[in-house]
C-alpha cells in the first residue's frame, strides 16, 4: 500500500461512531475493527478486492454516489452509513439477481448450512426471490481427481481466481465470457482435470463462497470450508 | 525538426502546389468510401492523366466533407483553396464530365448545394481541416496551421501556462460525461510520479455513432498534436492511442501519421530541437465496448481482461501501470491545437455558459441528411434535426431523438426546443454522450428501442459487477415480454425497480446508465407501454404481439 497514506492517521464516523484509522485502511477493515459489520460476498480476507458484487454498498455524507467499502479508502472526516433502509433494499434485489441467476438449490447441495450465499440471504432476511429463475443448463465439470467444478451455483465473486493468481502463483482459474455469459475456466477453458497449470493445492475449493467449486466424496451438506488464506497472505506480508 | 525545418517544409510544400492550377479533392473517408470513392478517385486520375492535365489539376484524397448521404462527395477548388463546386454520387463514369468542368461551367446534375443550412450553420473547430487535407500526407496538415500549437507550446509556454490556457477555454471532455479538461489536464500534471501517460481513447462504440471515426480518418495528425501537447503539459513522455479494430482505416492512417511524425522529428526524442520527448504507440481493441470505459480501458492496454474497477483512485492518480493518466477523448484532443493558437478566450466566447465550444453531431436514422455536422454548443435541437438535418424523410412525423447511444435516453418533440448542452441534455434524462443522434419518426416503437439499447447493454456488459450482468438479463427479459404483450404490471414494477438499482450501485458507467433508454421512454412514452401491456397493441406497428390464446398456453 502507499506508504505516504500509510503514515497518515485519520479520523471519521461510522454509522455515527467515531474511528480512528490508517490512511491506506478501507471503509469495510476499519468498520469490521470498530464492530460494525458490512456484509460481503466477493470480498475474502488477505486477497485484493474488486468491489465485484456490490452488496458492501455504503453511502458517504455529501456524495450522491454509494461506495463499496471493500475498496474505498477512508479519508478525514467522512461521515459513512452502512445500513440505511435503501442499502438494505438494494442488497436484498442484489440476492435476489444473484439467486435468480443461475442454479442455487439447498436442499441438495453439498454446501448446505456452510454456504455463505445462503447465510447471507438468512442474514438479510430474504425469503423469496420476486424475479424469475433463469434455469441456465450449465456445465459440471468433475475431471479433476478431487475437485469438482459446477458452474451453476457460481456467482463470479473471483475469489478463486485471486486466490490461486495472488496466494498459490498458479493462475489456473479465470474469467471466460461478457455479462450474463460469463464463466470461470481453467486454464484456457480446458477440463480441470487436464490442467497443467494446476496444483490441486485446494485453495479455490476453500474459498468458494457456494459450492461452486467443492471436493468428491460429500454429500449433502458435508462440504466445510477451513481457512487459511488470510494466514497466508498475513506470514507473506510479514517476510516482504 | 527545428522551427526553420518546419517554415523550410511549408514552402516547398506551397511552392508544389503553386503549379497547380486546380484541385479535385475526392472525400476517402469511411463513409463514401463505402459507396465507392476508391474508384472514383481512381478514374479521376486516370481521366485527368489522359488527359493530360496532371500538371495543373491535382486531384487528392480528402477526409470526411461531412454528407455521407449523398456520398461519394467531390469538391473542386481553384489555386487560392477556394470553393468551385461540390459534387455528390460522384461515380467512376462521371469522371471525364467532372474534369472538364474544373474552372468551367459546372455539372448541373452533380451539383451538391453546399448554400443549404447543413453545410452554411455549421462553425467547424475540430473538423476544421476535414474535407481540405490530404490525411496520408503530414505536410499538407503542416500547411493548414498544423503542429503551430505545438511548437509555440515548446517555445514560448511553460506548461502550467498549458494548462492554464486549457482551464481558460472552458473545454469539456467530448467523450461523453464532459469532465472538465483543464482540471483533468491540472490533476495529471500535479501528481509526483517521474513516469506519467496520454492515452487517446478513440474506442468509439456507441451504435451509431462516426465523429471519432470520422477525425482519425480526416486528421489524424491533429489527435497526434493535441496528445504531445497533453503530454507536453502534464509531463508525460509515452502516449497510447486505444482504437477500436473495426475501424481499419482510422487505424491505418494513423499508424502512416506516428510513422511521419517521426520522420520528420515532431514525435519522438528531442521534440524541435527541446528537451520534450514523446512516442505515441496505437492499441486496439478486441470489440468489446466496455473498454471505451476508462479503467477498463486502462486494463486492456495492460494486456489484461477489459472490465472495470472501483474509482476512486482515478486514472489521473493511478492509471496505466499505476502511473499518472491523463485518459481523453479524440474529439477532446482535436480540439486542443485551435485553442493554444487562438487561445483559450476565443473558444470560451464560442457555445453556451457552462458548455464551450462547438460539438460534432453524427445524425443518423431517419433524417434526410444523415452524415456529420459540427456546430456550436447551444444550438436548438429543432435547428440540428429539421434545418441541419433537413427533417424527416418521407412526410413522416417526429417522434424522439436518442442521443448518448445506449447510456442515453430518448428526448421527446416537447424538449425540440431545448439548447443542446451538457446540462440541459442531462436535465431531460439522456446525456450528451459522444455525439451520436438517432433520429426516430412515428415507424419506430419506443419500447422496441428500449429494448434494443437494452439487449445491447446485456450482450456489452463484463459480467464483473452483479447488477448490471444480471439486471441487464432481467430488464431485457422483462422488455421482451412488454414487447410480446405478456407482460403484467408487477413486472413494469420491477423494471422500475431494477433501473433504479442499476443506476445507484452498478460499478462502472455501463451499469449506471443502461436503465437510461427505459427510463426516458418510460417517462415520455408511457402510454406506449400502456399500450402493449393493456391494449395489446403495438402503437407503431413494429412488435409482434401474442395472440391472446398465444398467451394462454
Amino acid at each position: 500500500m502507499n506508504s505516504t497514506l500509510a503514515s497518515q492517521i485519520v479520523t471519521l464516523k461510522i454509522d455515527g461512531k467515531d474511528c480512528g484509522a490508517r490512511g491506506d485502511e478501507t471503509i469495510l477493515s476499519v468498520a469490521r475493527e470498530n464492530g460494525i459489520d458490512i456484509p460481503t460476498l466477493c470480498h475474502y480476507d488477505g486477497l485484493t478486492d474488486i468491489g465485484a458484487c456490490r452488496i458492501c454498498l455504503v453511502e458517504v455524507k455529501g456524495s450522491p454516489k454509494l461506495f463499496a467499502a471493500c475498496s474505498t479508502l477512508v479519508t478525514e472526516g467522512m461521515e459513512v452509513s452502512t445500513n440505511s433502509p435503501r442499502l438494505q433494499r438494494y442488497r436484498k434485489t442484489i440476492l435476489e439477481l444473484l439467486f435468480s441467476e443461475r442454479n442455487h438449490v439447498c436442499a441438495v447441495c453439498v454446501s448446505n448450512g456452510h454456504c455463505e450465499l445462503q447465510a447471507m440471504a438468512m442474514k438479510l432476511g430474504l425469503t423469496h426471490v420476486r424475479l424469475p429463475y433463469r434455469y441456465p443448463n450449465l456445465k459440471v465439470d468433475a475431471t479433476h481427481t478431487r475437485y469438482v467444478q459446477d458452474d451453476n451455483r457460481c456467482i463470479l465473486c473471483q475469489r478463486c481466481v485471486r486466490v490461486c493468481a495472488e496466494i498459490e502463483g498458479a493462475h489456473v482459474w479465470d474469467i471466460m465470457g461478457r455479462g450474463i455469459e460469463a464463466r470461470a475456466i481453467t486454464d484456457l477453458n480446458e477440463p480441470w482435470g487436464a490442467s497443467t497449470s494446476c496444483t490441486s493445492c485446494g485453495k479455490c475449493v476453500h474459498v468458494c463462497p457456494t459450492a461452486a467449486i467443492f471436493e468428491k466424496g460429500k454429500s449433502a451438506g458435508e462440504m466445510v470450508k477451513r481457512s487459511f488464506v488470510s494466514e497466508l497472505a498475513a506470514k507473506r506480508e510479514v517476510y516482504e | 525538426m527545428t522551427a526553420e525545418e518546419l517554415n523550410e517544409l511549408i514552402e516547398q510544400e506551397v511552392e508544389a502546389n503553386k503549379l497547380f492550377v486546380h484541385s479535385i479533392n475526392v472525400c476517402v473517408a469511411a463513409g463514401c468510401l463505402s459507396s465507392h470513392a476508391d474508384q472514383t478517385l481512381d478514374a479521376l486520375k486516370k481521366e485527368v492523366k489522359a488527359k493530360g492535365l496532371d500538371k495543373e489539376i491535382k486531384v487528392k484524397g480528402v477526409g470526411c466533407m461531412g454528407l455521407c448521404a449523398a456520398g461519394p462527395l467531390v469538391e473542386i477548388r481553384d489555386a487560392s483553396n477556394a470553393a468551385q463546386v461540390m459534387y455528390q454520387g460522384v461515380q467512376g463514369e462521371h469522371a471525364e464530365q467532372v474534369v472538364a468542368s474544373a474552372g468551367k461551367q459546372s455539372v448541373q446534375s452533380l451539383v451538391c448545394d453546399t448554400s443549404i443550412p447543413f453545410f452554411a450553420k455549421q462553425v467547424k473547430i475540430v473538423l476544421e481541416n476535414c474535407g481540405l487535407i490530404d490525411p496520408e500526407r503530414i505536410e499538407e496538415y503542416i500547411v493548414a496551421e498544423g503542429y503551430r500549437a505545438l511548437q509555440k507550446c515548446l517555445q514560448e509556454l511553460a506548461p502550467t501556462k498549458v494548462v492554464e490556457e486549457v482551464t481558460k477555454s472552458g473545454l469539456r471532455g467530448r467523450g461523453g460525461a464532459g469532465f472538465p479538461t483543464g482540471l483533468k489536464w491540472a490533476t495529471v500534471a500535479k501528481a509526483q510520479n517521474k513516469q506519467k501517460y496520454v492515452i487517446c481513447n478513440a474506442d468509439e462504440g456507441d451504435p451509431g455513432a462516426f465523429m471519432d471515426r470520422s477525425v482519425l480518418e480526416s486528421d489524424p495528425h491533429r489527435v497526434l498534436e493535441g496528445m504531445a501537447i497533453a503530454a507536453y503539459a502534464t509531463g508525460a513522455n509515452r502516449g497510447y492511442i486505444y482504437c477500436r479494430a473495426e475501424y481499419p482505416l482510422a487505424v491505418k492512417r494513423l499508424k502512416n501519421a506516428i510513422k511521419q511524425a517521426e520522420r520528420v522529428g515532431i514525435l519522438g526524442q528531442g521534440i524541435m530541437g527541446t528537451t520534450f520527448n514523446f512516442t505515441v504507440e496505437v492499441r486496439l481493441g478486441a470489440g468489446a465496448f466496455v473498454c471505451g470505459e476508462e479503467t477498463a480501458l486502462i486494463h486492456s492496454i495492460e494486456g489484461k481482461r477489459g472490465t472495470p474497477r472501483p474509482r476512486p483512485p482515478f486514472p489521473a492518480q493511478s492509471g496505466l501501470w499505476g502511473c499518472p493518466t491523463l485518459i481523453n477523448n479524440v474529439e477532446t484532443f482535436a480540439n486542443i491545437p485551435p485553442i493554444l493558437r487562438k487561445g483559450g478566450a476565443w473558444f470560451a466566447s464560442i457555445g453556451t455558459e457552462k458548455s464551450k465550444g462547438t460539438k460534432v453531431f453524427a445524425l443518423a436514422g431517419r433524417v434526410s441528411n444523415t452524415g456529420l455536422v459540427e456546430v456550436p454548443m447551444g444550438m436548438k435541437l429543432r435547428e440540428i434535426v429539421f434545418s441541419l438535418g433537413g427533417g424527416i424523410p418521407d412526410g413522416k412525423k417526429f417522434k424522439a431523438v436518442q442521443t448518448g447511444g445506449p447510456s442515453g435516453g430518448c428526448i421527446p418533440e416537447q424538449f425540440l426546443d431545448m439548447e443542446v448542452d451538457y446540462d440541459s441534455i442531462a436535465k431531460v434524462g439522456s446525456i450528451m454522450g459522444s455525439g451520436g443522434m438517432i433520429i426516430m419518426d412515428e415507424t419506430s416503437c419506443m419500447v422496441d428501442v428500449a429494448k434494443f439499447f437494452m439487449e445491447f447493454c446485456k450482450s456489452e456488459s463484463c459480467g464483473k459487477c452483479v447488477p448490471c450482468r444480471v439486471g441487464t438479463s432481467q430488464m431485457y427479459d422483462i422488455l421482451c415480454k412488454v414487447t410480446d404483450g405478456t407482460a403484467t404490471p408487477e413486472e413494469i414494477a420491477m423494471l422500475e425497480e431494477l433501473c433504479d438499482l442499476l443506476k445507484s450501485t452498478s460499478l462502472c458507467g455501463l451499469g449506471m446508465t443502461a436503465p437510461n433508454p427505459v427510463l426516458t421512454t418510460m417517462k415520455y412514452f408511457r402510454n406506449e407501454y400502456d399500450a402493449h401491456i393493456q391494449g395489446k397493441k403495438c402503437p407503431a406497428g413494429v412488435c409482434k404481439i401474442k395472440a391472446a390464446q398465444e398467451v394462454l398456453v
